[in-house]
């Protein structure tokens, strides 16, 4: 056996070095994919919604409270240019979202602090994943549900008292979604709670007061941020949440607070614009770009600042 | 008993009740969730299990070869296109009595799916020698017929207000009572595309199209997320860059899916130009979505393996890039594996993005590969949701059954992995 020459290693010393350099190249490389991205989203949507703010003005679009999008055939047709008012559907968005929240926010954060606090291990291990399992079902399998299933029993149930309740409803929609997005207020409350340290529960306990009084004056008020921060986060989805509107919530723009009548939303109208003939560029098409980034403004301040909440509040306790 | 002693028990057994009456919200609020999983799975399962069988009419079909095949071509082509509908009428009216006027003839063919004939067209294209023989064939029934051998037709309602009519009910009632009708399992749920016709619609085009979208998005998804995930947990210097990267990933997994939905119509299929409605476009903009999910997964498993791993293999003399990809990922793969199908899983489920990238055609054929036009499962249960025939119904909820059978599949798998492989330090 023939010990290695000086320069045999140090050549193969070279050639490790460059295939580490290659590697590392490689691993950069694939983390810019996430980057790139993120720019191919705001590039694609600040360029299309550029073209559109050509076309409409951007006030028009904030402020302007009727959405009726169309192109004319004709220059001289009726109604030949569209109304591209953004407000409409914002409130469709936030009505919607907003009974999703009062379904999900009681139950979310009442199973969170049950099964946080009072909960035994055994019964935390089968309801957690149960409820768990409510966020994995895939969004048209909801909205499947809340057209077929809870629409006609809302609308039954209205015209028994005599009540006329339209078949596309916001109450519907809202109510599946808010089904929906239990889990995600309940296993991130969960996580806030748990990481409220011992140290204020045994406090309280020492001072003689019940379980129940440590967990709402105590435990709660102390995992304040971190439950807002996880409630901002479900809003956030809400907002962004397409296939149960779609299916459960109608397509008529109504400027409307009514939860009894048909609104559209956003990600809706995002949908109707862009599926079936298109010619790129109209306004129409356009239009959906001008929506999909005002939309992502949305999800995006929202999840920013929730994440600041929740970032803060965990160091805290850290 | 002193006044104040009486006085503070009462005020303890109050307090007692309250924690009492809170523990039971608590308890309701989980009750009332898992209610409506249960409520929404039954609903479901009672619309959709009958979606599995399928109404089936048996008849003597004399296979004439004057009819099908007069030249004696045998050409399977031509035996496949052939005029079988004079045929059946005449293997229909042998069954069923008083069938002579020309309306009435084609008011009883119409018991059968239109696709009828095409089964008969294949099965003589497969094999020829059947032509001059006489052979008790089960043919495919309408889709009203259909729904009213499972129930869904109430015979009592007026007339005018199902497509049904007496007279056919009578037909049904007596290819009943000769044992000709009956429900059979529903092989073409399983092994046909989309068809505008309830009896005739199945999954296996989306399902196959589903496959191809996930096959793609795992090719570019596993790989990426793994490196960036290895890059930003092993490599990565903490500065600026790193920082944006990972404030980047975090806020990926944020945005509403269907915004990736336009990222792919406008960067992929209106810059780049590839073929829409496809599988490929469909795995990339899937890929770009559950990547985020991926990446946060691994780090938190290869966070997970000890130092001491690293420090030995280094202390060996290994390289950084050995130590990692020898030692450190290897030790991680089951974990970082579970994210992956974990991820794929979400993927799955998703439609709204794909609706944005065309893959919401109506499509008939099975796709063969990523360039095919292709749809998803989702995107079919959708579509059939979409339907105004009653038929569809049913077979939606079926649809979301084996779609939801898929998931938990995928779900049972992650669990697996992570109970067999998953070592914990």
């Amino acid at each position: 056996m023939s010990l290695p020459t000086e320069n045999g290693l140090r050549r193969k010393n070279r050639s490790s070095q460059i295939k580490e350099l290659v590697i590392q190249g490689a691993l950069i490389a694939s983390s810019f994919v996430a980057i790139l991205t993120t720019i191919g989203i705001v590039a694609s949507l600040v360029f299309e919604a550029f073209r559109f703010f050509d076309k409409i003005p951007l006030t028009e679009f904030l402020f302007s409270l009727e959405w009726s999008p169309q192109t004319a055939i004709r220059a001289d047709q009726v109604g030949a240019s569209g109304k591209f008012g953004v407000i409409p559907l914002l409130t469709g968005t936030l009505l919607i979202s907003f009974i999703a929240m009062l379904v999900a926010t009681p139950l979310g954060l009442l199973s969170a602090v049950y099964l946080a606090e009072f909960a035994k291990a055994k019964t935390r291990d089968v309801v957690k994943p149960l409820l768990e399992l409510l966020a994995g079902i895939p969004t048209v399998v909801y909205g499947f549900f809340a057209a077929l299933v809870v629409a006609p029993i809302i609308r039954a149930t209205g015209s028994g008292v005599g009540f006329d309740i339209s078949s596309e409803s916001a109450l519907a929609a809202g109510l599946v979604m808010g089904i929906m997005l239990i889990p995600f207020i309940s296993s991130l409350s969960d996580d806030v709670i748990n990481a409220v340290p011992q140290a204020l529960r045994d406090a309280s306990f020492g001072m003689g007061a019940t379980h129940e009084e440590t967990v709402t004056k105590v435990v709660i008020p102390a995992a304040t941020p971190g439950i807002i921060g996880s409630l901002l986060l479900a809003i956030s989805r809400a907002i962004g949440e397409t296939m149960i509107v779609v299916m459960a919530a109608g397509l008529a723009a109504n400027l409307t607070l009514n939860p009894f009548e048909a609104v559209t939303t956003m990600t809706v109208q995002i949908v109707t614009l862009l599926t079936g003939d298109q010619e790129f560029d109209s306004a129409k098409t356009l239009a959906a770009f001008a929506i999909a980034l005002f939309l992502l403004i949305l999800t995006l301040g929202l999840n920013i600042i929730a994440l600041r909440i929740v970032d803060k509040y965990k160091k805290k306790y850290a | 008993m002193p006044d104040y002693i009486l006085s503070t028990s009462n005020r303890m057994a109050k307090r007692h009740a309250r924690e009492k009456r809170f523990k039971w919200y608590g308890r309701i609020a989980i009750f009332i969730s898992i209610a409506f999983l249960v409520f929404m799975f039954s609903a479901i399962i009672f619309r959709g299990a009958s979606a599995f069988q399928q109404t089936k009419i048996a008849l003597d079909i004399n296979f004439s070869e004057a009819i099908i095949d007069p030249t004696s071509s045998r050409d399977p082509e031509l035996l496949k296109r052939a005029n079988y509908k004079p045929i059946v009428l005449q293997s229909l009216s042998n069954v069923i009595p008083g069938i002579t006027e020309r309306r009435d003839r084609n008011r009883v063919y119409k018991l059968l799916s239109a696709g009828a004939v095409f089964d008969l067209g294949e099965q003589v294209a497969e094999e020829p020698n059947i032509l001059g023989k006489s052979k008790k064939v089960w043919l495919l029934a309408s889709s009203e017929v259909d729904l009213f051998m499972k129930g869904k037709i109430d015979p009592n309602i007026s007339e005018d207000l199902r497509r049904l009519k007496d007279r056919d009910i009578k037909w049904i009632e007596i290819l009943k009572s000769q044992g000709r009708i009956k429900k059979k399992f529903n092989t073409t749920l399983f092994s046909s595309g989309d068809s505008r016709e309830p009896e005739m619609a199945g999954i296996l085009g989306a399902a196959i199209g589903s496959f191809f979208s996930l096959l793609v998005c795992f090719l570019i998804a596993f790989p990426l997320g793994i490196l960036t995930a290895v890059y930003l947990e092993e490599y990565a210097k903490k500065n600026f860059l790193t920082n944006f990267i990972e404030v980047n990933i975090n806020n990926l997994a944020a945005v509403p899916s269907i915004v990736f939905g336009l990222l792919g119509l406008s960067i992929f299929l209106n810059f780049f130009n590839l073929p829409r409605s496809t599988p490929l476009v469909g795995g990339i903009v899937l890929a770009l979505m559950t990547l985020p999910t991926i990446i946060i997964a691994s780090r938190s498993i290869l966070r997970s393996i000890p130092q001491s791993i690293r420090d030995a293999a280094l202390g060996l003399g290994a390289s950084k890039t050995q130590t990692t990809f020898h030692h450190v990922v290897p030790l991680a793969m089951p974990g970082m594996l579970t994210g992956t199908i974990l991820g794929m899983a979400r993927a799955l489920g998703e439609t709204a993005p794909l609706l944005m990238i065309g893959m919401v055609a109506f499509i008939v054929d099975i796709p063969k590969g990523i360039t095919d036009v292709a749809t998803s499962l989702p995107v079919q249960i959708f579509l059939w949701a979409d339907s105004p025939e009653k038929g569809f119904v049913e077979r939606t909820s079926a649809a979301i059954i084996v779609l939801l059978a898929f998931l938990i599949l995928m779900n049972l798998c992650a669990v697996y992995l992570r109970k067999r492989l998953e070592r914990r330090w």
